[in-house]
This record gives structure tokens, sequence and C-alpha cells, in this order.
């Protein structure tokens, strides 16, 4: 009776072939069902039920009324704690709703939990949350799998049927990766589209919201409830939301699409340059023209994150601190005390590790040569970009250099963790919207992604690209 | 190497995190293979350009000086993780 | 002005810098719009951006960064049309964010100066280095229990000033009238309240000695001083510290100090055992701080009268000196006080320098017996023009007047109405004054001998006990004429 699709379970409810409240329940119930995969840090049923209770007699026209949504949990939502994945935001409880879940309340959906996700959205295999793993949906029972990071949780109560869609936070690749890996739509927008007010910064000046869905169609629907100006985010843009999902349209001839040449790295496994192969050929087919592009810095963007953003986070995350909200340490004999053992206990590993660098690198003597050569290096990066874009309408490339990896072979080695941003992380450098969609599967049979990366604020055309691109495997 | 126990000491301590000595040594070992790969950056010339702080191309939006008082001491001090009379409340500081 | 202070072995110079924290005069903080209101609950101003909650973004207040740029024309200096907003990254209770929004590399304002005006009538040029936004903390009692720090987060984020000077401060005195200077400055702007009482204006001091003509000496930092006669006291007690060292063969350590205000001493700040690395770098949150040219002049056409056009305008038109002229602009109650008065009554505009000797000797004696300010003076500009009337047109005199202000503070009555209730009218009739004066010396007739023989001092006498039988009402100017003529007569007529 309930469809996957959020668009025909929106025709559904308004069609009355199904009520809210069965809706729900049928969510609430594979919820429950898979509780092993630890999707959730969050989910209180009856909270459901009394969100449920209130739109099953509101009589207003609202656009997502009654469907289901899990919430990143770095959102702050004012009716469910907030962790952020971390020991130390253990027991928070917002008194405020972020600017998102807010536009997403106001359109009638249900929130049916917080999604795990690694801790402060430090993470690429939702290895780092202080509440445990999250399992990839698509596992088989011998071999755990991991379902990508930050935004794993969300990505995973997508791929498991346990809501029609999911916010997710990408500031390297955290949205695009997870729904690789667990072979679902996700979409990071331009950055600046969707207000960052009351989400958890990891760091400011990449983090963006977005959404996974199931697929193209829906992720557009989605985006254009999160998506708006917000005057308390002081680099919320300023432009109108156009409506994407009636504007949606699979036909990309004419198009222009560059294929970066950088993006061919050594040691890429075969079964992903052949999806990327094949996704060329079919957009070639579609009528597009195919151009070669070169984004030369692309071998820097990695190197250049790694220091921004844990610069930005180790600032970020100075409010932790014992004093306003949170865990706070026992045993404490003076105010420094308080400080080193609430946020050294209070933080995991990575983010301790990420903290630690970025002080390092904006510390006397060292910001010249590591945090302002970054920014440097990134302003190259983003040249490239509008460079190459003034040949092309959209770029295609892999989501990630691998399909879902074991958990067992989450990398303990920050850096081999890190290459797994390696297609994601250029495009956050400069801020422009990126989509990953299931593109194929690996020999394992895992789903495959490949990432369209459009203009700024032309999702317009990453979701088309995406919608085409999409109609090739359906 | 950049890192050596003493450093490591000190951005802990600029930090404010407490490490023992198990992980300080992992965090040597981290951080200066880190810190030698982003090395690779100084292979770029970057003489002439701006550094990029943010991408948004807009100019700082402002506000108004309009002042509101929309919370509560009791909403700012729900989550505090101990307050006593209105104050949130930290061990004594001898400055 | 030879500022040298003495030790045991040298003569040395003080060298200090002021780094000012002037509150911004705004209804809402300078990235909250929580209000600016002093002495409310505790906690009970603070926004979710001013607690540093999770996800809370900046969004800078208009009118504080047009304050800013006012203050910075006020001070004669460059106005940067592109400066920005840096973390100043540190750990303290009553820093919610674990950084300080400030301005580092780029500030909003550029190098200004300063002219202080001495009693010899000389001047003096402080150079300003820069003025930059930023916000303030919150506040900590350490007092309120035994083992516990209390936060306050009402002053998170209030919007500051601070105004940078270079090292061109020499004593104590020029510390304090720099700091006054500034301080009317941004009163007349109306960008700061100027209340150092409540904290809206605080002062750290940099301060060391040197031997005349040296290189600069190692400095320490006095912190947060909140009154003139403080920082006086804390400069004059830290170059003497300085110095004592310095003489006993020590070297001074850079060293953050606090200023004891009931010992009158300084002593290092504890837990300052490392080095400070603040980690600036630009707010990502924020982006850069733009303001055209335009939008400067247009601010710069809308400031008023400031404290050195008026100085010059009140020595041009009414001939009054540099320091006359500069007290009455040190303080915009002041300038408007003396204004009222010389504009309440046409007759007074020859009279600036006898206004000005009233208000700043007799009327201030008054006030700052009780604390008042002469905003608040009991005594009207127009009731002491009616004064400076009466002493004018000769109806009472000067000492007279004495008693007859004395009585409109007490009363708030009009000088007419005590000099009437009270008789106080000055006796000009000649020949009434004449018929004591020669009561006198009928009655004086040995001394009026004694005088006549050259005993020149007993003029003195007389005119005393001629003034005791008119009750001080005689005007003395015709009552010493009289006086002087009839002794004459006498000295010829013996
Ligand atoms: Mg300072
Ligand atoms: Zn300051």
């Amino acid at each position: 009776m309930k469809s996957k699709s959020l668009k025909e379970t929106i025709k559904s409810l308004e069609a009355k072939k199904i009520s809210i409240k069965e809706l729900n329940d049928e969510y609430i119930k594979n919820i429950k069902e898979k509780n092993n995969l630890n999707i959730f840090i969050h989910f209180d049923e009856q909270k459901i039920i009394d969100q449920v209770n209130k739109l099953e007699i509101d009589n207003s026209n609202k656009k997502l009324k009654g469907i289901p949504i899990a919430i990143k949990d770095l959102f702050c939502t004012k009716d469910m704690p907030t962790t952020a994945a971390s020991k130390i935001l253990e027991n928070f409880n917002p008194t405020y709703e972020s600017f998102v879940t807010q536009n997403l309340l106001d359109d009638g959906a249900v929130f049916v939990g917080k999604t795990n996700c690694d801790e402060f959205a430090m993470g690429s295999a939702n290895n780092t949350s202080y509440f445990g793993n999250t399992i990839n949906p698509l596992s088989n029972d011998d071999e755990p799998l991991a379902p990508g990071g930050s935004s794993g949780g969300s990505a995973a109560a997508v791929a498991a049927d346990l809501c029609l869609g999911a916010t997710g936070t990408d500031t390297g690749g955290s949205i695009r990766q997870p729904a690789s890996f667990c072979g679902v739509v996700g979409i990071k927008p331009t950055y600046g589209l969707c207000s960052r007010w009351g989400i958890t910064a990891f760091a400011s000046s990449l983090d963006q919201a977005g959404v996974f869905t199931n697929n193209v169609e829906d992720a557009s629907i989605l985006l254009e409830s999160i998506s708006g100006f917000d005057s308390r985010d002081s680099t919320s843009a300023n432009v109108n939301i156009p409506n994407y999902s009636k504007n949606l349209n699979s036909d990309i001839s004419g198009k222009t699409v560059g294929i970066p040449n950088e993006y061919s790295i050594e040691g890429t496994p075969e079964e992903i340059s052949q999806i990327w192969e094949d996704a060329i050929k079919y957009i070639e087919s579609k009528g597009a023209k195919i151009k070669k592009i070169s984004l030369p810095h692309t071998k820097y963007a990695l190197p250049t994150y790694y220091i921004i953003a844990p610069a930005e986070a180790s600032s970020n995350l100075a409010r932790y601190d014992g004093v306003k909200y949170g865990f706070r340490a026992d045993e404490i004999n003076s105010l420094d005390e308080m400080y080193e053992n609430t946020r050294g206990k209070g933080f995991g590993k990575e983010v301790k590790r990420r903290i630690l660098i970025g002080t390092y690198v904006l510390s006397a003597g060292y910001y010249d040569a590591y945090y302002l050569k970054a920014q440097k290096v990134r302003k190259l990066i983003a040249n490239d970009f509008n460079d190459a874009f003034k040949d092309c309408d959209f770029i295609v490339t892999p989501t990630a250099p691998s399909a879902a990896f074991p958990l067992s072979a989450s990398q303990d080695d920050p850096i081999k963790m890190y290459l797994n941003d390696i297609f994601t992380v250029p495009a956050s450098l400069a801020g422009l919207p990126g989509i990953s969609i299931p593109f194929g599967k690996d020999k394992n049979n895992l789903p495959l992604g490949i990432q369209i990366l459009g203009k700024h604020f032309d999702e317009q055309q990453v979701f088309n690209a995406a919608y085409c691109l999409e109609k090739s495997y359906e | 190497m950049k890192i050596d126990k003493n450093t490591i000491n000190k951005i802990a301590r600029l930090s404010r995190i407490k490490l023992d000595s198990k992980e300080s040594e992992d965090y040597i070992k981290d951080l200066n293979s880190i810190l030698d790969w982003v090395e690779q950056l100084n292979e770029i010339n970057t003489d002439n350009v701006e550094p990029l702080t943010n991408i948004s191309s807009s100019v700082l939006p402002k506000r108004d000086d309009i002042s509101e008082d929309i919370h509560s001491s009791e909403e700012i001090l729900k989550n505090a993780p101990e307050k006593i009379e209105g104050f949130f409340s930290v061990p004594k500081v001898v400055e | 002005m030879n500022n040298l202070i003495q030790g045991q072995k040298h003569e040395w110079e003080m060298v200090i810098g002021l780094e000012l924290h002037a509150q911004v005069k705004s209804n809402s903080k300078l990235f909250s719009s929580s209000s600016t209101k002093f002495g409310s609950l505790p906690n009970s101003q603070v926004s979710l951006v001013d607690a540093a909650m999770p996800g809370m973004l900046p969004v800078i207040n208009k009118f504080c960064v047009k304050q800013a740029v006012k203050s910075g024309i006020g001070l004669n200096a460059k106005i940067n049309n592109y400066s920005v907003f840096d973390r100043k990254n540190y750990f303290y209770a009553d820093l919610p964010q674990g950084y300080q929004i400030s301005q580092y590399k780029y500030p909003i304002v550029g190098e200004g100066t300063v002219t202080i005006d001495f009693k010899d009538g000389t001047s003096k040029n402080i150079r300003i280095l820069r003025l930059h936004l930023e916000q303030d903390a919150g506040k900590s009692l350490h007092d309120q229990n035994p083992s516990k720090t209390y936060v306050d987060l009402n002053r998170s984020g209030v919007a500051l000033m601070e105004i940078v000077s270079e090292p061109d401060i020499r004593s104590p005195e020029e510390a304090g009238m720099y700091i006054s200077k500034i301080r009317s400055i941004l009163m007349y702007l109306d960008t700061c309240d100027g209340n150092m009482q409540e904290g809206s204006l605080r002062a750290d001091v940099n301060i060391s000695v040197r031997k005349p003509g040296n290189e600069y000496g190692t400095r320490s930092e006095i912190k947060n001083l909140n009154s003139i006669k403080f920082i006086k006291q804390a400069i004059n007690y830290e170059a003497k510290r300085q110095i004592d060292i310095l003489e006993s063969g020590g070297a001074i350590t850079q060293n953050t100090m606090l200023f004891n205000t009931s010992t009158g001493k300084t002593r290092p700040m504890r837990n300052k055992e490392e080095a400070h690395d603040y980690r600036y770098f630009p707010d990502p949150d924020l982006l850069p701080l733009e303001i055209s040219s335009k939008e400067v002049e247009e601010i710069k056409s809308s400031i008023p009268e400031l404290p050195d056009q008026l100085k010059n305008k009140y020595m041009n038109t009414y001939n009054l000196s540099n320091y006359d002229a500069s007290v009455l602009t040190t303080d915009k109650q002041i300038s408007d006080f003396f204004d009222q008065t010389i504009n309440s009554d046409l007759e007074l505009k020859e009279s600036a320098k006898i206004i000005v000797n009233w208000i700043t000797s007799e009327l201030f004696f008054l006030l700052n017996n009780d604390n008042v300010d002469i905003s608040n003076s009991p005594v009207s500009p127009s009731n002491l023009g009616q004064l400076i009337k009466l002493i004018n047109t000769n109806v009472i005199s000067g000492k007279i007047a004495k008693e007859v202000l004395d009585e409109m503070y007490k009363t708030k009555s009009s000088p007419i109405q005590i000099v009437k209730k009270k008789g106080l009218k000055q006796m000009t009739d000649s020949s009434e004054i004449e018929a004591i004066i020669d009561n006198v010396l009928n009655e004086n007739k040995t001394m009026v001998d004694q005088y006549l023989s050259g005993k020149d001092k007993l003029l003195g006498f007389f005119v005393g006990q001629a003034m005791k039988k008119t009750k001080g009402k005689a005007n003395p100017k015709i009552l010493n004429e009289i006086l002087l003529t009839k002794l004459t007569k006498k000295n010829q007529s013996q």
C-alpha cells in the first residue's frame, strides 16, 4: 500500500488512499524492526504519534503533510534532543528549531527521529559516533558495512525504508558519499542556499544542509522545502528558490557536460571508472555534448580541506566547554581542569584530532604556512571551476572512490580515511551544488554513485541531469 | 618532525583538551603524517592569490538596531550543567 | 612640559599607551538583538547567540557600525572602506563562544589624532593607532560563593569600540586628560554614554619607563581600570615599581597586571603562566564589512559640533583662553550649560569669562560636594545668568553673589527673589554710604590720626568697618572711592 516515493505518497495521502496515521504506523514498525542497524540516536514512538495526531486534525494544505522524515542529529530540534553524536552534547535539549527543520515542520513533515552520524560530522564511515556505528542496510548478514559518513544514519534511514526523506549536512562530502554507499539520492546544494541557523557547526565556510531521498524528483521536492533566505545567517543567500520539482526536465540535449581529466585517479577501482564511462555514454546518447575539462588543482583539494575544516572546527567547537549546556566532567577543582577534563572526555578521538590540527595550523608562526596558504589554494580551486563552467553546463564524476566498505575496514589511518572525500571535497571548497545518484553496482552487487556538479545556484540543472541519468536504470 | 611532545602539549593546552600519554603518542604520529601530507600545497605558487575566506559573493547583511528580549533566563539556563541563583556557575576562578 | 620623575639614582620617563574599551551606545548588541540595558537581573538579556548555543550565528548591527564610523571621524581618523571581523580564540568562563569576535588585521578605523590642552595654554597631540569593533564578554563574579565563580551573560555580545593609542603619553595627568578628551568626543557624538562607573569606558594601560632618550623599556599591561583616579594611581604605582626594580639592577618581565583599588597596588594576574596565542582568523560566519566613501560622507555630514570645534568657537567668539574653552568642552553637559547661560540674556554676551569662572569654580564646588551632574544642577543656566547680570549691574557684590548662589543651590529660587527677600541689594546711593563712612571715621578718631601719619594699611580696617555696618551690601567700588576722598581731604586740611 505504501510507496517508496515521496511524491507518490503525497498523492496517496491527498487521495485518502492512506491516512497519515496508517502511513506513519508502518514506518514506526519498520524503524522498530530495524533497530539493530543503529540508525537513530533519538527515536520516540509517542512523539511521532503526537505529531501525527495533530496533523490528522489539521485542515490546512501543507506540501509535506504527514510525510515521515528523518533528521540528522546535527540539526537542533525543539522537541527532540540534539547531540551531534557526541558525548559532549549528551542530554542537550535545544529550546529552538533550526531553520531547515522548521521549514519541514511548517510544510507538515513528521519527524520520525534523529539520525546517527559521525561526531560533529567529522568522519566518512559513521564510525566516530559516540553512539556507535550505524550499519549500512545493504550489508549481508556476516559482513556489516559502513553507511558512509558523516550523514550515514540519514542515508541508511532512507535506504532501509525508515522514512521517505532525510536531512543531512555536507561539509566535504557528508551527504554525497553516504548516498552513494547506501544507494540513495543525496544533494548538497550551493553554499548559502539553506540557512545554517540551528545546525551544529563543523566548518562554517563549508557546512551546507541537504537531503536524501529515494529518487531525484523527491529530492527536488524536499530541497524546495528546506531552502530559502534567512536573515539570521549572514552567509545565507538572498535568492529566489525555483520550483525545482515542477521544472524538472530530463531533456539535456544540447547541454555541454564537463568531464574533468583530473578525476581519473590512479588506483581507482575499475568498476568506478566503468560506471563513470557508462554514465558519460548514456548522457551523450541523450543528446548532450561531452567536453573534457581540466580542474588543475584537484589534487590539492584534500590537503586544503584538511587544513581549513579543522581550523574552523577548532574554533567552532570551543563553545563546548561544560559551562552552558551538555556534558561536564566531574572531579574538577579549577576552571582549567573543568575545561580540559570536559573536553578531553567529552570529545571522541577524531574530533580531538581535528581540533588539535586546527589549533596548530592557526597558531602563531604557522598561520601563514598552513591556514593562509590553504585559503589561497582554495581560491585557485574555486577559480578552476569558474573557468570550467565557462565551457560546460554541468560536470559528471564518480561520487566516491569505492563502494561501501566493511565496518571492520574503517581506516584508523586518518589520511586513508580522508581519501574517501577525494571526489566530493573540491566542489565543497568551491561552494558548488552537487548530487549523488545511484548508478551501477560493484562486483559484490553494492551500489555505486555518480556525482553531478553544477554552477552556483544552478540546482535546477543538477536535478535535470540527475533526472535524466536516473531514467537509465528505471 | 614538526610535532613533538612539547608541541602536542602546547596545542592540547591551547585547545583545553586533556590527553593521556597514549593519546599524546598517537596524535604526535597522526599530526606529523597529516602535516607532511598537507605540505604538498607548497608545490603551488600562490604569490599573487587572494585568500578565499567565504564563498559567498554577496555583501555583509546588517540588521536594524532593534532590541527584543525574547529569551527568559530560565530558557538560557535550561541546559546548564550547574546553575545557582540565575547564574551559570563554574569552579572558583582566582585572577 | 617636563614629566621626568626622580628615582633614587636617575631621572626616568614614563611611556604610556592606552587601550580604551568604549561601549557603543545602541539598543541591541553587536551581533544579536538582545538589549544592552545596564543592571538587569542576571542572564535576563541573553539571546541564544550571546549564550553561544549550538548553531547560532552572528548578524551585525547596522547602527553599531555607524557609531564606530562616527567615532572614527571624531578622532580625526581614517575610516577604512574594507574591514574584517576575526575570531580571537581563548577560553574563559564568561566567554561563551570560546572566542571573541573582534577585528585584527583590518580594523574599521585607522590612524587618528586627539589633542589635549594644558593649563599653561600649550597642547599636545596623542596619536591613535586604530579603533575596532568587538564583542564584550560576560561578567564573572568571584565573591558570591566560596567555591564557585558565577557567570552573568547580560553583557556578553554588547558592542565595544577598542581605541588604541600610540605610546605618546608621558604622565598620569596626560593619561587622565587623554581619557577625558576621548570620553568628551564620544559623548558629543553620542556614540558612548561615557559612564565609567557602569563600565561603559574602561582602560587597559600599557606602561614602561626609560631613561630619557633611551629605547622603550619592557612594558606591563594593567587591565580593566574604570576611573581616571584609579588609572592615575595605578600608573604612579606601577612606574615606581618598575623604577625600583631597574635601579636595583633587576629587569622588568612583560606582565599582565591587576590594580587593587583598595591597596592602590598592582600585582601580576595569576594563571598567566603560558603565553597567549589567540589564533586570530577571519570569522567564517561573517563576510567582510564594506563601507562606501559615500556612506562615510553621509555620516560625516550628520556629525554634531565636536569639542575641538566648539573650543575654537568659544575662543573666537568669546575670547576665552584655550584652557578655559577646553575645560568647558570636556563634557557636553558643561558646554551645554555654558551655552544656555550665555544665551539666556543678550546682555551676557560680553561676560563669557566671568560665566566660565562661576561655572568652573563656584558651581562645580557645590555640585562636586553632592556628586551631582551639571545637567541636574539645581541652579539653572538662566538663573546663573541672572546672578551674573546682578553682579555686572552692581546690584550685588561678588561676595554677596556667592551667598546668593548658595541659596539658589539650596532652594532653586531665582537670584532676584533671594536678593529681594533677604534684602541683599547693594547699597549704591553715595549719600547713604557717605553717612556711614562719616560715622566710622568719627568713631575711630585715633586710627584716622594714625592713618594720616602714614599707616596706610589701616585703609582696609575702615573699609571693613563700613562694610560691616552695611552688612556687606555697600558697593565696594563706591565705598572705596568715598573713603579715599574723605581721607585725602582730612590730610589736606591738616
Ligand atoms: Mg586589547
Ligand atoms: Zn578589546
